[in-house]
């Protein structure tokens, strides 16, 4: 691998009464693809540029391969930004901007001609070369921003949400690209974004921040179907969330009596012992919807509502389920085997929903200690036991 | 039918200025080819005595004065604007700011030179100070010299200088400088290579607001020079209200008119060539670089 590994220890950082990092801590990996993940205000773009050496941290440390960044100005750290506003210089051609760390080095220049024309075929726009970025696309001036950043050969690239002004089409190409160039450079890529479908698509792992605190630190599989947080559930995805008292155990089940909707089981360890309260979260497309009741099982919750909402949106459909008990439950139906003689749901149907209690996870628990709470890969019993 | 109102519009401008700019300049031009009367005015009668007489090592030593005292003094100006610009534009209260680089025009021209001989004179605050302080017992001439014209002439014309930079470099986005430095680029790189050339058009404006009104002084080296610092424009204004010889004054007007004017279309265009045909996104056009140049002299 020809990247570095970061390491970002105890990094806090104020402006005026704000505070934007509260003690973050992360071990990024070489040539990974770390995603930085959280709403805005949450301190991922503060983090990145603690990271790049343009902001300094109140306290806490940046390693980059072990050793010690801190203090040190942005061009001397082995490591280049994507900008979100893609930063190009507007009186240099494509073609100069790309050259630009190159000449500041003064690098002789059949040598510099050979390589910015290397990285502007990387990212396709040789044939643009001589244009000044005002006359670019957004695509082909997020490209020449890649490229200008790549230049250098950093061993880390850090990109602060470099799709978010392009258009929904177009940041999915660019996606897919960027995960192409992260595979042809090998180097590490720590990329920050409020978009969940993006962290998801292209990441390693994710990091999921929020209010300057890091809350869980994963696999995209882990972070989505293991949220360690109300939070992170709620913010990966949709999902449904009930909160109730733990009545009993079974085995490695917890019986919970939720609010609205009564008895649920969900599998759980320790954390939920009985008396103690906890939410539990069960992503829609886990439930599955029917007009007959499913055959009995004992993992199987099974509940009966009422239809308030179909919301139709091509490959599937959202349903929001109102319970007797006041619940309310959101189901999402793919449409794969619509013809399949499943018959069709609409307004005000009576309906069944059911899933897996192996398919729930508790979020929140009163027994939790919440210093345990938002720890890095947090070891839970469900899915690693599937 | 579409009808053109574009010259019904114009026409305040375009009387305003035939009446009180094209035909004085004309009057100057006509005068500066006639004969001279000995009380003032002029005898219409063709003559190129006028020109001929400029051609006097006094004049001329007194020209190349003027350019080296204007040149001088644009270029502190410009050292001095650039990073005060530069603050202000990143400052949390521009309004407080800009208002203070304003606020000197409240009072009139003269007053704020006569001001600086009150600051810089034998009995000035300064002197007061040494003599109180113990420095010196005879009082320092600091007055009536090129270099007390100098600085009161970047005095004056720092504003004009300020204002055009402030208002390019606010408009420049700083991310660019981030982007330099995490290239690689040193703070001054990034200033030199990014700002710099972003900012050409408030830079071109700014010399243009400084260079051309200095270099047609009269007032100033008049209240604060001596006689080695004597500049064109108060010799005009001697051939106009002393030796009354009108062609002479109505021809070195043309000399610094056409001068600065050769100066300022040379510079516009060297300001302007490297970017020739982009549709300048981030709204640097050139601000204002060949609009309201004040035209040369003050008197």
């Amino acid at each position: 691998m020809k990247g570095s590994d970061v390491t970002v220890s105890g990094i806090s950082k104020s402006f005026g009464a704000f505070k934007a990092l509260k003690g973050v801590s992360l071990e990024i990996k070489k040539g990974e693809f770390f995603s930085l993940l959280g709403p805005s205000g949450c301190g991922k773009t503060t983090l990145l540029r603690v990271i790049a050496g343009f902001e300094e941290p109140d306290t806490g440390t940046v390693g980059i391969d072990g050793r010690d960044v801190s203090g040190l100005p942005p061009d001397k750290r082995r490591c280049n930004t994507v900008f979100q506003s893609y930063a190009l210089f507007p009186h240099l051609t494509v073609f100069e901007n790309v050259a630009f760390p190159l000449r500041l080095r003064r690098v002789p220049n059949r040598l510099l001609r050979e390589l910015v024309m290397k990285h502007l075929s990387l990212v396709q726009l040789e044939a643009h070369a001589d244009k000044k970025p005002s006359m670019l696309s957004g695509g082909q001036k997020q490209r020449v921003a890649i490229a200008r950043a790549l230049i250098n050969e950093p061993s880390v690239l850090l990109l602060d949400e470099p799709l978010s002004a392009l258009d929904a089409k177009l940041r999915q190409r660019m996606l897919v690209e960027l995960d192409t160039i992260h595979d042809k450079v090998g180097i590490t890529f720590i990329y920050v974004t409020h978009d969940q479908q993006e962290a998801l698509s292209v990441s390693d792992r994710i990091a999921v921040m929020d209010q300057g605190n890091v809350l869980q630190v994963g696999s995209p599989q882990q972070i989505y179907e293991n949220p360690a947080s109300d939070f992170v559930a709620r913010f990966i995805g949709e999902t449904n969330i009930f909160s109730g008292v733990v009545s009993s155990r079974e085995g490695p089940f917890a019986a919970i009596e939720a609010e609205g909707i009564g008895r649920l089981l969900v599998e759980a360890n320790g954390e939920a012992p009985v008396g103690s309260r906890v939410s539990v979260a069960v992503r829609p497309e886990k439930v599955r919807i029917g007009a007959v009741p499913p055959g009995p099982h004992d993992e199987l919750n099974i509940l009966r509502g009422t239809v308030e909402e179909p919301i139709y949106s091509g490959f599937q459909t959202k349903y929001i389920i109102h319970l007797p008990g006041g619940g309310v439950v959101t189901v999402f139906r793919q449409h794969a085997n619509w013809s399949e003689g499943v018959p069709d749901i609409r307004w005000k149907d009576e309906v069944y929903l059911s899933w897996s209690a192996r398919d729930s996870v508790v979020v929140e628990s009163d027994a939790k200690p919440p210093e345990s709470r938002g720890g890095e890969d947090r070891p839970r019993p469900s899915s690693a036991s599937r | 039918m579409k009808r053109n109102y574009g010259s019904i519009y114009a026409a305040p401008q375009s009387i305003w200025l035939t009446l009180f700019f094209a035909a004085p300049l004309l009057i100057i031009v006509a005068y500066s080819f006639m004969k001279r009367d000995i009380y003032g005015g002029v005898l219409p009668q063709f003559s190129l005595d006028a020109y001929k007489s400029i051609a006097n090592p006094t004049l001329l030593t007194v020209a190349w004065r003027t350019l080296w005292v204007s040149a001088l003094a644009t270029v502190l100006t410009i050292l001095i604007a650039l990073p005060c610009g530069y603050s202000i534009a990143r400052s949390g209260n521009q309004a407080m700011r800009l208002f203070l680089v304003i606020v000197p025009f409240w009072t009139n021209f003269l007053l704020r030179i006569y001001a600086w001989i009150a600051i810089l004179g034998n009995e000035g605050f300064i002197n007061d100070a040494l003599r109180f302080l113990g420095l010196t017992t005879e009082p320092v001439r600091f007055l009536y010299n090129q270099g007390s014209v100098t600085l009161v002439l970047v005095y004056m014309y720092l504003p004009y200088a300020i204002l055009p930079l402030f208002s390019t470099i606010d408009k420049f986005d700083f991310t660019l400088l981030e982007a330099a430095r995490d290239l690689g680029a040193t703070r001054m790189q990034a200033l030199r290579k990014i700002l710099l050339p972003n900012i050409k058009a408030g830079l071109v404006t700014a010399v243009l607001f400084t260079f051309i009104p200095i270099f047609g002084a009269y007032a100033v080296p008049l209240l604060v020079g001596g006689k080695d610092s004597y500049m064109l424009g108060n010799i005009i204004a001697d051939q106009v209200s002393k030796t009354r010889n009108w062609p002479l004054a109505s021809s070195l007007s043309m000399g610094v008119t056409v001068l600065t004017g050769i100066a300022a279309i040379l510079f516009t265009l060297r300001g302007r060539r490297p970017t020739p045909r982009v549709l300048d996104e981030s709204g640097l056009g050139p601000v204002g670089a060949t609009a309201g140049i004040p035209s040369g002299g003050q008197a």
